[in-house]
């Protein structure tokens, strides 16, 4: 909740003139029934309509008067609320774009999604009631009792006997309801999941006749949310009964104490009659109240999730230290300052370190911008240094087995690096730590000489162009997930998709590149997506080029055809490609075969052949037609 | 938007029959439940007669009937605390209805979803039905459960005071011939003002939720194109139009309580001149005119808020209408009246003229003759959109022929019920599917009656027993979607794992390997051979090694296929298969 306030502060100026214009508002709602008051005990007995007339003119002033200026602020607390939502949506987006791959692992990925949306739309709710609400209520509720207070202490002390059970009831069952909506959420949560998996693995539901068992397992995750929703919903029902009946008991006291006042001279029947309608508006203003209270249950729950996000420490900061020092510590620890011993214990402590800074462009100051600018150009009056190096690289994803163990290759600019190996061997976490998507656990990767960690993101990301494997596409058009926001000519484009193979496919298509994908890719083929994917990572005409197992969905025709467009028009550009298939590798400069997280195997196919055995055997297995 | 169109009405007529039946269900409680408000509501209504009754009694210094004033003050304690039981009783009896309702109706649309063709999912979103079964759903039944004992209960309040007030003062009753036009036409207002940017704010909201499912899951793509600053303004993009069409709702939507309170006040500014004009004359007491402006109040509340519970009304139909689209989606063709349920099957599969596309006008299959004798392996290559993962839609009964027919063991497949005819093929498909539960619940999946060692027994044969013996948990580890703890290849040998376990007499292997190495696939070539043995098995892949061995090749190439026959045969004809052979090693 801390954080909400935080994210209300710029408009604290706004909200307390809202709250000027609905206090005066709120004090013509109060002053109605003090003078209907004073009509029936001062005016009345004076016999003269016209000024019975006067007053009922009164009223009706303040009738409108409370109606423009509540409307007023309400229109302001939308506005606050609009804004204050937009904020916190926005920043919550732009935090999650810029978690780091584990911290993203830990979430997962659908908890993320109903953060986002389900959440902040409890917020946008919470905030405008709070705000129309929160004001009006206690106002009412405290103006109702002075007001009651002037008119008849005795009476009023009488009332405020049964507001502090009123209050204990709303204050516990509320307390008791963040957790109860907390544990709701979370039934939705598993709900959602059911029904995402049965809706993606269709297929083989129906293929195994599992459909009675799944509606069955879909039938037990229903009842749990159900009971949850229930237990919450049955605490929060009993709130409002108790408090009314308080309030209503403590009403007829105050006609029997009313009455005995009356009767010893100490008060007047009208005075009761006005405190009767007082009494509505402090019953109106506590069942705001209550259900403000219901209302910040639920939002509070929501406010903690998205605080959990919004909280998450940066991952991945970007080193400030120079160049060749990192080299040098990095690679012989031994030779250990304060700084490689920092290196050392990154994994572990990396957010909170200092020498790390931020790199979120929002975050980072003109000071950081000024640091970044300073990394310098290392070893630019030498030969130019190797693009890519791994350095005895170690890595592991939850601290427990490594996936990958002393990695260590060199690759030179223009050159090609073939990966291959047993499913599960670490081919792709290899390239996820070349692309910094994790950090390594031991050991350090260069790029043209200097440290990963120490290459602001934004410069890091312009020299790659990737293709994940089963890569992401979206609704929008071919053109446009091809140009992937970047600033590319039509001309750019055209080259891409003529080098990606997929030149023909497209103007097949009546609108080309116009034409608007469905969601996920869905209405290409497998083979039509990756070669969409291929051209936006060409696109660009990066200097290291990514393709994990990019083109398994293409026929050896084309998967060949595309290379040789690689290798001629993209001379210079440095690949690294996983493949399954040795044929894709084959002619790569390097290749390194890998088992188990180790490299195994490490040279060009023909000393492959020679020297690694496993290796020889896969390409006897797959070229096997060839030696007949 | 001003006026109803009348086919609009008969749609809404129909709708409330469809959601009535759903209340019709739990008729009983139901009927509980308005009795209940009916009661409570009238008890609430005494009060304030009550009080005014006592206060007539409080006559002046000295002068006050107490008997008279405890009296009332005992029945209104009695009636108060009656009134506050029985609508905590309604609340608990609601919340029960309403999770019923829920209940059901989300078993029934997820129930629906199980019988609807695979061609439903192909074209809609998980996020929108997701939405349907969530979103809706609570929308509908918060509606159901609120609005309706709202209305009710406004129903007896309005009456129940109108009666009161005319048994009070007729002559008062007069002043709400002033105030109620001015409801009627706030109402009015509100209703054709509103409820079209209600309906606004939940299509943006939906369009939001669209975004953030497909943005989050290209998470990774973004971050290594550095599009993050982009995908932040293409959301802020959507963002804002989300909270805009929430505030412009909101902005007419939150003129309601401070119009219904002006009305109120109006009411009583009114109500209190004519009043102490009357009073003057003697023609009531200072106790009518309490009771008369309690009353009042009552009376004017529910009025004034009906704009308000019908835009709430309004958002209910519209998710309704979704919903019962949702159920209304044609499922699955029943099965042919006399279809035959197979259980032993040899394994002949014909394919004779099959025709076939997803949508009309873009045929796919042009014209599909294949025959596969039993035990025998049919390998399918071509290149990539030629329409190879059709032919298993088609062989699965996933989707029909438009023209020509298939035939299992000379049977026309469309006389054999689905079932039967599904659990006779076991299939590993490109993408591997799992789902949340632990290893070996995924890979018994289809095999009820399989052991723990029967689960060993195949992930062992697939390669995949040394990898699972090395997670923490073993077998009994729960895999997450987005969870590290397997590599997509792995995954994949879980399903042809899964596969194994199966005993059936026909086998779909769709690129079952692409996700696995080399090394691996060459391990669990034995295994799969083994698989093979005696079944009938069609196999598509990209690494032709695989598939030298298959009894007939098939090259299909838009639609058609090319060319049929084995390894030796087709090289030979040195044709479109020998051309991408020679490619592979180009």
């Amino acid at each position: 909740m801390k954080k909400v306030f935080f994210y209300l502060k710029p408009y604290l100026g706004r909200m307390s003139l809202g709250l000027t214009i609905k206090f005066t508002g709120t004090i013509m709602d109060l002053l109605l029934p003090w003078i209907l008051s004073y009509l029936i005990d001062e005016i009345i007995p004076k016999k003269n309509i016209s000024l019975v007339l006067l007053y009922g003119f009164y009223m009706l002033v303040c009738s409108l008067i409370a109606w423009i200026t509540n409307i007023v602020a309400n229109r302001m607390a939308s506005l606050v609320a609009r804004n204050t939502t937009e904020r916190i949506r926005h920043d919550l987006y732009a935090r999650i774009s810029y978690l780091s791959s584990r911290q993203t692992d830990e979430f997962t990925i659908p908890s993320l999604e109903s953060r986002l949306t389900t959440d902040t739309y409890n917020i946008h709710q919470m905030l405008g009631m709070m705000q129309r609400l929160g004001v009006r209520a206690p106002i009412l509720l405290l103006g109702g009792i002075c007001v009651t207070l002037t008119l008849e202490p005795v009476l009023t002390l009488v009332l405020l006997l049964s507001l502090p059970f009123v209050g204990g009831v709303v204050f516990y069952i509320s307390r008791k309801g963040i957790p109860l909506f907390t544990k709701q959420q979370q039934a939705i949560d598993k709900m959602t999941r059911k029904v995402r998996e049965s809706a993606s693995g269709i297929r083989v539901i129906k293929a195994l006749s599992k459909t009675e068992y799944e509606k069955e397992s879909f039938r037990e995750i229903n009842e749990d949310l159900v009971r949850k929703e229930t237990h919450a919903s049955k605490t929060m029902a009993a709130s409002s009964p108790l408090m009314n009946l308080f309030l209503n008991l403590g009403l007829t006291l105050v006609i029997v104490v009313g009455a005995y006042r009356v009767y010893i001279g100490a008060s007047k029947a009208g005075v009761i009659l006005a405190f009767l309608t007082y009494f509505t508006i402090i019953l109106h203003a506590l069942l705001s109240i209550n259900r403000m209270f219901m209302l910040y249950s639920k939002g509070a729950a929501s406010a903690n999730r998205i605080s959990e996000v919004l909280d998450t420490p940066e991952d991945l900061g970007v080193m400030k230290a120079s160049g060749p020092e990192v080299v040098r510590n990095q690679t012989r620890p031994e030779a250990a300052g304060p700084e490689a011993a920092r290196s050392e214990t990154r994994s572990e402590a990396s957010a909170s370190e200092a020498a790390w800074k931020q790199t979120r462009p929002e975050v980072a100051g003109p000071e950081a911008a000024q640091n970044q600018e300073t990394v310098p150009v290392t070893t630019a009056s030498q030969k130019p240094a190797p693009k890519i190096t791994f350095s005895h690289v170690s890595f592991s994803y939850h601290g427990a087995q490594n996936a990958l163990t002393d990695i260590d290759f060199t690759l030179e600019k223009g050159q090609t690096l073939g990966i291959i190996g047993a499913t599960g061997s670490g081919k792709t976490t290899l390239i996820k730590l070349l692309l910094r998507l994790y950090d390594p656990t031991e050991g350090t990767i260069l790029v043209e000489g200097r440290d990963l960690r120490s290459i602001p993101t934004e410069e890091l990301y312009q020299k790659f162009g990737v293709v994940f494997q089963n890569d992401f596409l979206y609704a929008d058009t071919l053109a446009e997930n091809i140009r992937f926001g970047r600033e590319l000519s039509a001309d750019q484009l055209t080259e891409a998709v003529r080098d990606a193979q997929a030149y023909n496919f497209i103007h097949n298509i009546p609108d080309g590149m116009d034409h608007e994908l469905a969601v996920r890719g869905s209405n290409l083929s497998g083979g039509q997506k990756q070669r969409v994917l291929i051209s936006r990572a060409l696109a660009a005409r990066p200097e290291i080029l990514i393709l994990d197992d990019a083109s398994s969905a293409l026929d050896y025709k084309t998967d060949a055809a595309l290379r040789k467009a690689i290798r001629t028009h993209l001379a210079g550009c440095t690949s690294v490609i996983i493949a399954q298939r040795i044929s894709s590798i084959q002619y790569a400069d390097l290749i390194l075969m890998l088992e188990n997280g180790h490299i195994i195997g490490a040279g060009t196919h023909g000393q492959l052949m020679e020297s690694c055995p496993p290796y020889r055997e896969i390409a006897d297995a797959q070229m096997g037609g060839l030696q007949e | 938007m001003k006026t109803e169109h009348p086919h609009h009405r008969q749609k809404k007529q129909y709708l409330m029959l469809r959601i009535w039946r759903y209340l019709y269900h739990y008729k009983w409680l139901l009927a509980l439940a308005f009795a209940l408000t009916v009661a409570s509501n009238l008890f609430n209504l005494l009060g304030p007669m009550l009080s005014g009754l006592a206060i007539d009694a409080i006559y002046g210094p000295g002068n006050v009937d107490f008997p008279k004033v405890f009296f009332y003050a005992g029945l209104m304690v009695l009636f108060y605390g009656a009134a506050s039981l029985l609508s905590y009783l309604l609340s608990i009896l609601m919340i029960r209805l309403s999770q019923n309702i829920v209940r059901k109706m989300r078993q029934d649309i997820y129930d629906h979803l199980a019988v609807l063709p695979v061609k439903y999912f192909d074209r809609t979103p998980a996020g929108e039905i997701i939405s349907r079964i969530s979103y809706d759903v609570d929308t509908l039944n918060g509606s159901l459960a609120n609005d309706l004992l709202q209305i009710l209960t406004s129903l007896i309040t309005v009456v129940g005071s109108l009666v009161m007030m005319l048994m009070i003062a007729p002559a008062l009753v007069l002043v709400f011939a002033v105030t109620i036009p001015i409801s009627i036409i706030l109402t009015k207002y509100m209703t054709t003002r509103v409820r079209p940017l209600f309906r606004k704010r939940s299509a943006k909201l939906g369009e939001l939720n669209g975004y953030v499912e497909e943005m989050i899951s290209g998470q990774k793509t973004v971050k290594v194109y550095h599009q993050e600053e982009n995908m932040i303004h293409r959301f802020d993009l959507k963002n804002t139009e989300a909270v805009d069409a929430y505030y412009r709702a909101d902005y007419y939507g939150s003129m309601t309580g401070p119009s219904v309170n002006f009305i109120n006040n109006l009411s009583l500014s009114l109500i209190s001149v004519a009043g102490a004009i009357l009073f003057l004359n003697g023609r009531i007491t200072l106790g009518n005119l309490s009771s008369f402006v309690l009353y009042s109040r009552k009376f004017s509340g529910p009025i004034n808020e009906a704009a308000n519970i019908l835009s709430e009304f309004q958002s209910a139909f519209s998710a309704a209408e979704r919903i019962f689209r949702l159920l209304d989606e044609e499922p699955e063709p029943a099965d042919a009246p006399k279809a035959l349920s197979v259980s032993e099957v040899q394994g002949q599969v014909d394919f004779e003229h099959v025709k076939f596309g997803y949508d009309e006008g873009r045929t796919i299959i042009h014209d599909l003759t294949i025959s596969a004798r039993p035990g025998t392996l049919t390998a399918i290559v071509g290149p990539t959109g030629a329409g190879k993962t059709t032919i298993i839609n088609l062989l699965m009964r996933f989707y029909d022929p438009q023209e020509g027919q298939i035939l299992l063991d000379g049977q026309p497949i469309r006389e054999i019920t689905r079932e039967s005819l599904r659990r006779s093929y076991a299939m590993v498909l490109q993408d591997s599917w799992l789902f949340s539960g632990t290893i070996a619940e995924n890979v018994s999946y289809g095999s009820a009656s399989a052991t723990m060692e029967d689960v060993v027994r195949v992930c062992k044969a697939a390669y995949i027993h040394d990898a699972i013996m090395q997670l923490p948990q073993g077998y009994d580890t729960v895999l997450t979607d987005e969870g590290t703890n397997l590599s997509k290849g792995q995954k994949q040998m879980l399903t042809i794992a899964r596969a194994m376990l199966l005993d059936a007499r026909m086998l779909i292997l769709d690129e079952a390997t692409s996700n696995v190495d080399t090394q691996t696939e060459q391990k669990i070539q034995a295994a799969m051979t083994k698989l093979m043995e005696g079944r009938t098995c069609f196999v598509i892949a990209h690494r032709l090694s695989t598939i030298q061995n298959a009894d007939c090749i098939l090259v299909v190439e838009n639609g058609e296929v090319v060319e049929q026959g084995t390894h030796q045969e087709l090289l030979k004809r040195n044709g479109v298969y020998a051309g991408i052979y020679r490619a592979q090693f180009s």
